[in-house]
């Protein structure tokens, strides 16, 4: 036991200098996320060697690196949102990138240490067949039964509770109030409540308008929908970042860059199940699904105002 | 001598694991003290009521299974090891299954006219809290009937004793004995219950400590209030456990032959006793029939990683079984109360702030990627030892009343007295401990996400990744490979323990 431990105890050591270590979701490094395929591209033109660290979901990146504070050895954080970005900003950790390149998002972004890579509205989706609601009021006057995702856990869940409260303001409260009876149940985390929908349980279930895509392309099913609604839809915006105290700042700043070429946001696209930040040709059933004609967004430092107050407003509408 | 040396380094060890995790994140905290009473309410009714539940539920399976013999006996007493070890998504998508709104149940009443079961609330975090534990509980108690030396069920027989009578001088000071430290260790468990809880709750009234503790965590950036909740479940765990403990009442039926002695009674007790066995069966089989049919068609197809995953996995639950059983036979055989205490605190241990003190406390020595699988190692066993620790006391407790006078007149002790006296005797609750550890150790997975190397996932990691990329396929068959080779080990083990004798 001691000599396992010994050996695995030199393998940080004996990295060289030229050794970039980003941060990221786990869903994102997984075999079937971007993660190995853009350690493979990167890998062939920075003559360096990229190690992904994952220590949980995009929340738990975000508090796993202020308990490492000023000693994390990461370079590159990929994977915050934009519902995370204040606090993370606030935490002091992460310094300015070289150069914005060119974006396609729907917003204006200027911010000059976070980097969008790419980017999905929040969606109801649910079967093909089943009555599809135009927006939360009729999702409310109807019978459908929907998963969502707490927003004290999850980062879906917290959209769900700013898009409504981007959409409705003050009558956020009344709206959840209405849509309680239609809500089955609340679960912690993306997968379970998307796990309930797929398995039959729920009709509908809280994702984004991409979902579909996956079923189309990866599964050959076409049954899935995501419901477009007339009031807009929130956006999701997940962001790469560089550490202060990073030592590899360069190339750091040469993977940022390479986040965005058409090559990675190819396959962040097509791993990723989200739109490209830049904008690359996506396959059928992808490029053309449908798109809502009105994008609902907070800015971060209004999202940090108003977070707790909102969550506060859920839970008690629910709890009734 | 040894022995109790042993006892105290492990005694040290969980402490240090459990509370000293705890003091470190509380070190680190910036913020006051805070608590929750909404979610503390919720969690201390559902936790009382599921462990009532399981244990009044228990007594009459654990007594048909008692007095009876049958056929496919011996594979439902193996089966009682099954739903305790399912992973939580997996259990809750089989109960689903059965009591869902699209469910095998609704589908009966709906064809019947009868209104539709709603699952969702209180009633259904406590029938899932129920399904996963009362199993356990049958096992445990089981254990206690089979205790009873058949000598004095014979001398009730002679005595003209009917079934009541028995039931008066011999089971009631039994299950006195087995009952108080069971339903706390199932209070302890159903305590820091997080994602049935949530899911089957159907909303944010019925947060639990656990809950609240995560968000502190993971949205806040809380460690003050993360601290202070976790300490909270440690004090209502001691409080629990101490209650227990005074409840209890030593059984002293003093020591036996060994002989098995037929106690079956007659007349309407048989139908009663058919009834209860065929309902738990059904109770249990009925939704992980449902887990099995979702999985087993994925199960020859599964991606390469995924058996990666699994050899993994089965590498660690052997190492942390071994381990477990170790140290949970050292605390058995230790008497006194502090032991009680000490080995129920990793239960009542948020495995959220367990994982983030280890982590201040290891991150500024070593990589923590490179320390993942003994940490995972490390971690599982010490969360696998009260179960262990259960399992034995009882039979420890008499062993030692029973036995140790004479094995401390003929000088027997060290490794002699291991090997003449507390493993013929303690064979079976040893075996099933560890099955029990081993199985529970290819579970767990709370702990370790701070700690895990991305490009070498456990299995449970792997369920996890397959349902983050919307593999829900894989990802059931993926599962059900947890479940099989889980229960595989469990069952290897505790037939190694079993064999031979009438449990």
């Amino acid at each position: 036991m001691r000599h396992i431990l010994a050996f695995l105890c030199l393998i940080p050591a004996a990295a060289g200098a030229q050794d970039l270590t980003v941060m990221t979701y786990d869903s994102f490094v997984s075999e079937w996320g971007p993660g190995p395929q853009l350690k493979q591209g990167f890998e062939e033109e920075c003559d360096c060697t990229l190690r992904f660290v994952a220590p949980g979901d995009a929340a738990a990146v975000l508090s796993r690196l202020r308990l490492e504070g000023t000693r994390s050895t990461a370079d590159v954080v990929v994977g915050l949102d934009t519902n995370l970005m204040a606090e993370a900003e606030q935490s002091g950790l992460f310094a300015p990138h070289a150069a914005t390149p060119a974006l396609d998002l729907p917003i204006e972004w200027t911010d000059p240490t976070f980097l969008p890579f790419d980017w999905g509205w929040f969606a109801i989706v649910m079967n093909k067949g089943t009555p599809v609601p135009h927006s939360f009021e009729e999702l409310a006057a109807s019978d459908l039964k929907i998963a969502i995702q707490d927003p004290r856990s999850s980062t879906p869940g917290l959209g769900l509770v700013m898009w409504i409260k981007a959409a409705y303001g003050d009558r956020a409260p009344r709206i959840w109030a209405d849509l309680a009876d239609n809500i089955l149940t609340v679960t912690p985390g993306w997968s379970e409540a998307y796990g309930l929908f797929t398995e039959g349980e729920a009709d509908a279930v809280l994702s984004y308008t991409t979902s579909p895509a996956y079923h189309a392309i990866a599964e050959n099913d076409p049954s899935k929908v995501a419901a477009i609604f007339n009031e807009g839809h929130y956006l999701q915006v997940e962001l790469a970042a560089k550490l202060a105290t990073s030592k590899n700042s360069d190339l750091a700043d040469r993977f940022l860059a390479y986040l965005l070429t058409p090559a990675a946001q190819t396959v962040i696209a097509n791993t990723n199940w989200m739109y490209p930040a830049h904008e690359v040709p996506l396959p059928d059933g992808f490029g053309d699904l449908p798109r809502p004609e009105k994008t609902l967004f907070l800015a971060p430092s209004e999202v940090a105002d108003i977070r707790d107050a909102a969550v506060r407003e859920w839970q008690a509408a629910l709890s009734r | 001598m040894a022995g109790r040396a042993f006892a105290l380094t492990v005694g040290a060890a969980i402490v240090a694991l459990t509370l000293g995790t705890l003091a470190l994140v509380g070190l680190r905290a910036e913020g006051g003290w805070s608590t929750d009473y909404s979610a503390l309410r919720f969690t201390v009714v559902q936790a009382a009521l599921s462990a009532l539940i399981s244990v009044g539920a228990a007594i009459p399976v654990a007594r048909a299974l008692a007095r009876r013999r049958f056929r496919g006996r011996g594979a439902l007493v193996a089966l009682l090891g099954a739903p305790f070890l399912l992973p939580v998504i997996v259990a809750v998508l089989g109960l689903l299954a059965v009591f869902g709104r699209s469910g095998v149940l609704n589908q009966l009443t709906g064809l019947a006219g009868l209104p539709r079961i709603d699952i969702y609330g209180l009633h259904g975090v406590v029938l899932a809290h129920v399904f996963l534990n009362m199993p356990l509980a049958v096992r445990l108690i089981l254990q206690g009937w089979l205790a009873i030396p058949a000598e004095r069920f014979r001398l009730a027989q002679s005595l003209g004793l009917g079934p009541r009578g028995i039931f008066r001088h011999l089971e009631r000071p039994m299950l006195q004995e087995v009952l108080p430290g069971l339903t706390a260790l199932i209070f302890v468990i159903c305590l820091t219950s997080f994602a049935v809880a949530l899911t089957l709750g159907g909303g944010p009234a019925a947060t639990t400590v656990e809950l609240a503790i995560y968000q502190a965590l993971r949205f806040q950036f809380d460690l003050g209030r993360a601290a202070s909740l976790s300490a909270l479940q440690f004090g209502l765990c001691a409080m629990a456990v101490l209650l227990a403990l005074r409840l209890s009442a030593p059984g002293g039926f003093g020591r036996g032959l060994d002989r098995v002695v037929d106690i079956a009674p007659a007349g309407w007790r048989r139908g009663s006793d058919t009834l209860v066995l065929v309902l738990a069966a059904l109770f249990l089989i009925v939704p992980l029939g449902a887990v099995a049919l979702r999985g087993a068609p994925i199960l020859v197809d599964l991606p390469a990683g995924v058996w990666w995953a699994a050899a993994r996995s089965v590498l660690v639950a052997c190492g942390s079984s071994v381990l477990v059983t170790g140290a949970a036979l050292a605390l058995a055989l230790t008497p006194g109360r502090w032991v009680d205490l000490v080995a129920m605190l990793p239960l009542a241990a948020s495995s959220l702030v367990m994982g983030t003190g280890l982590f201040i406390g290891l991150y500024p020595l070593v990589a923590p990627e490179a320390v993942a699988l003994p940490v995972t190692l490390m971690v599982n066993a010490v969360l696998a030892l009260p179960f262990a620790f259960r399992i034995l006391r009882p039979a420890a407790t008499t062993l030692t009343s029973d036995y140790g006078v004479l094995a401390q007149s003929l000088g027997l002790r060290g490794v002699a007295r291991l090997r003449w006296l507390t493993w013929p005797r303690l064979r079976a609750p040893l075996g099933f401990a560890a099955g029990v550890s081993a199985a529970l150790s290819m579970g767990d997975l709370g702990v370790i996400a701070l700690f895990a190397a991305p490009d070498r996932p456990t299995l449970p990691l792997m369920v996890q990744q397959l349902l983050g990329a919307y593999r829900m396929d894989q990802a059931a068959g993926a599962a059900l490979l947890l479940v099989l080779l889980s229960f595989g080990l469990f069952a290897l083990l505790d037939w190694g323990g079993r064999r031979g004798s009438a449990l």
